[in-house]
């Protein structure tokens, strides 16, 4: 198969999805009325609430919401076959995630741009919010640790990687002093700054860098796992235009750089996919596909995560309430493309099949490392750039991603603590220095926890962290299907979404407890009861608030 | 110069400018809030400098900052609106 043939379908299917099922849902079902006053005009104070135009929202949204899960995911999932990944990442964008993303941000632009959580406690019930922050908490845990253990592996992997991607921190250093300090014209720094790190991707593979093998009777793997941790911890302390705001920057503006470089080599190289459409003969130990696909491919088929993002800060910027079909259904899209890319990259970039069966021995195994190999593959050949620096470029990508999601994840976690310092009167905790340690003290626990010190485990947690996500995002299409319910709109697009959600991550939930207690890994069999725990009560509350709108819309009606 | 170069050069210039209203809105939608926010919190600190002897605090520098009262008076408005106070908090220094 053609990799352009994919690449094509891919696309055009998810632009039926923007110009037909999304105009459908925000014309029909959420009805966005060009004339409601947004909470950006209602309570504009140059601080939250700003009137943000809709292509500069879009370019903050899509940015904050991609990140290296939708690489990470589809390319271990591409396991199965390409084909299952692929369905799952189209079909999931068009009808899950846009939704999902779109509808979070409404039912928080119609209640005064609060966030999901605080929206849940006054739709829904105030158990459910508090299980909303518990969950969002357990997402944060897993991704930081997750992705400490993805960047660790990768700059083990490709040494060539380590200037570059170190150095793209002391870029953003510099930008900030530039633009905060000297007021430089930011279109220069702009330029200056992006061929800086690029110049960087091609001198990497002349200064390869590699970590002793043992330091303190830490592995390499553990001894980059502690120095991203404490990266991390520093990162989320320093003023925000230090480091945070010129980094997200200057990665967002390499998110398009390098999206566009990878779609134009598949586009020049045509690679074939080599990988089977279906894959017959997985490695053992695999899970079974139903229902592990659903939570292996969390962000790019549909993540709660963006929830977040869209109803904390998009919410507050929406200008007119018809712009949330653009930046929240059209954000989930580029998103989509993204893990379509990956799957692309792993499944196309690879020589033979036998490779590929090499690269994919166990699950997990493949991964992000796929996605680098294959997608160097597929720019070597593309644009013609060597192959050294094709695989510098593609890891400098992932690492940056997975770098920047972790500096907001350990800031949100360090802000949740906190705010739980105050609810319960922990005055330690409302420390931020504590708080902060405290998070990344859990994070480094878990990331060493799920399997030993060389951290070799963390990828276990890859679906349990899926899992989390997809709870999350049930949480928020119950608020939504809520909200329809009571203004009398059709609830099915919804509803469907939601059941199909909770069914697939309780019976992965329960396969993988079953997994985990077979190989005596005890440590991720609790945190597994946990998240089954979490499953079960979002069933629930679910299932009684929804029952519970059914009986009062009966009652009225037989009061009519 | 022809006329022509001339249009084309204003039309780069439109174009550059444009540019860069996109640019700086992309660098600084992100984080506006959070920096808005600190410097709100470091001027509120300077209006509480400003103010400190009439809230009782003793200030060495109150010659020089009484001074600066007049120039706060629009903030300070929106200062007290802010913290929860329809009018002025202080006796001897009405707002509205």
């Amino acid at each position: 198969m053609s990799a352009i043939v994919v690449a094509i379908v891919g696309i055009g299917a998810m632009a039926l999805g923007y110009f037909i099922y999304s105009k459908f849902i925000a014309e029909k079902v959420f009805q966005l009325d060009p004339n409601f006053r947004t909470p950006a005009h209602e309570f504009e104070d140059g601080v939250d609430f700003v009137p943000t135009n809709r292509y500069i929202l879009w370019g903050h949204h899509f940015t904050s919401v991609a990140g290296a899960a939708p690489i990470v995911g589809p390319a271990i999932a591409v396991i199965w076959g390409w084909v299952p990944a692929f369905l799952w990442v189209v079909l999931g964008t068009i009808f899950f995630a846009g939704v999902h993303d779109a509808g979070a941000i409404w039912a928080s632009v119609r209640n005064r741009a609060r966030s999901i959580g605080a929206v849940t406690g006054d739709v829904v019930g105030a158990r459910a919010r508090s299980l909303f922050m518990i969950v969002i908490f357990l997402v944060l845990l897993m991704v930081n640790a997750v992705f400490a253990v993805v960047i660790a592996g990768l700059l083990i992997q490709f040494p060539s990687s380590v200037v570059p991607v170190w150095g793209a921190i002391l870029v953003a250093l510099i930008v900030g002093q530039a633009i905060y300090r000297l007021k430089l014209n930011l279109l220069w720094v702009t330029i200056i700054g992006v061929v800086a790190l690029y110049a960087m991707v091609i001198i990497g593979p002349s200064v390869p860098i590699s970590l002793p093998e043992k330091v303190l009777g830490l592995p390499t793997n553990a001894q980059w796992i502690v120095l991203l941790f404490v990266y991390a911890a520093i990162a989320s302390m320093l003023p925000v235009w230090m480091l945070l705001q010129p980094r997200d920057y200057i990665n967002g503006i390499q998110l398009f750089i390098g999206l566009g470089i990878l779609y134009l080599s598949i586009l020049i190289a045509n690679p074939t996919v080599v990988a089977p459409a279906f894959n017959a003969n997985v490695p053992e130990g695999t899970p079974s596909l139903i229902p592990l696909l659903f939570v292996t491919i969390a962000c790019g088929a549909i993540s709660g995560f963006h929830g977040l993002v869209s109803s904390g800060t998009t919410s507050k910027q929406i200008n007119k309430e018809t712009d949330i079909r653009f930046v929240g259904y059209f954000g989930a899209i580029g998103e989509g493309m993204l893990a379509l890319a990956s799957i692309l990259a792993a499944t196309a970039g690879i020589a033979t099949l036998a490779d590929w069966q090499g690269l994919y021995s166990k699950f997990g195994a493949g991964g992000v490392g796929a996605f680098v190999n294959g997608g160097a593959a597929i720019v070597a050949n593309g644009v013609g750039l060597s192959s050294e620096i094709s695989a510098t470029l593609l890891t400098v990508m992932a690492v940056l991603f997975a770098g920047t999601t972790m500096d907001t994840g350990v800031r949100l976690q360090r802000y949740i603590l906190q705010e739980w310092g105050e609810i319960y009167n922990l005055s330690f905790l409302k420390n931020g220095m504590v708080a902060t340690l405290v998070a990344i003290g859990t994070c480094v626990a878990l990331a060493f926890g799920a399997g030993g010190l060389d951290g070799s485990g963390g990828l276990l947690i890859w679906p349990l962290f899926g899992t989390t996500n997809q709870l999350l995002a049930g949480l928020t299409l119950l608020v939504i299907t809520v909200m329809l319910a009571r203004l009398g709109r059709p609830v099915w697009y919804t509803l469907a979404p939601l059941t199909f959600l909770l069914v697939m991550t309780i019976s992965a939930l329960l396969i993988q407890l079953g997994g985990f207690y077979k190989s005596g890994n005890w440590f991720l069999l609790v945190l597994d009861l946990i998240i089954l725990a979490a499953a079960i009560l979002v069933a629930l509350e679910s299932a009684s608030t929804l029952a519970k709108q059914l009986r009062e819309k009966r009652g009225v009606e037989t009061q009519a | 110069m022809t006329d022509e170069e001339r249009s084309k050069l204003q039309r780069l210039r439109a174009w550059l400018s444009q540019a860069r209203y996109f640019v700086e809105e992309a660098y600084s939608v992100r984080y506006r809030s959070t920096i808005a926010r600190a410097r709100r919190d470091e001027e509120d600190l300077f209006m509480l400098l400003v103010f400190a002897e009439m809230m009782g605090v003793p200030n060495p520098a109150t010659y020089y900052t009484l001074e600066l009262q007049p120039l706060l008076l629009e903030r300070f408005h929106e200062w007290h609106i802010r913290m929860g106070m329809e009018h002025s908090p202080l006796e001897n220094f009405r707002c509205c």
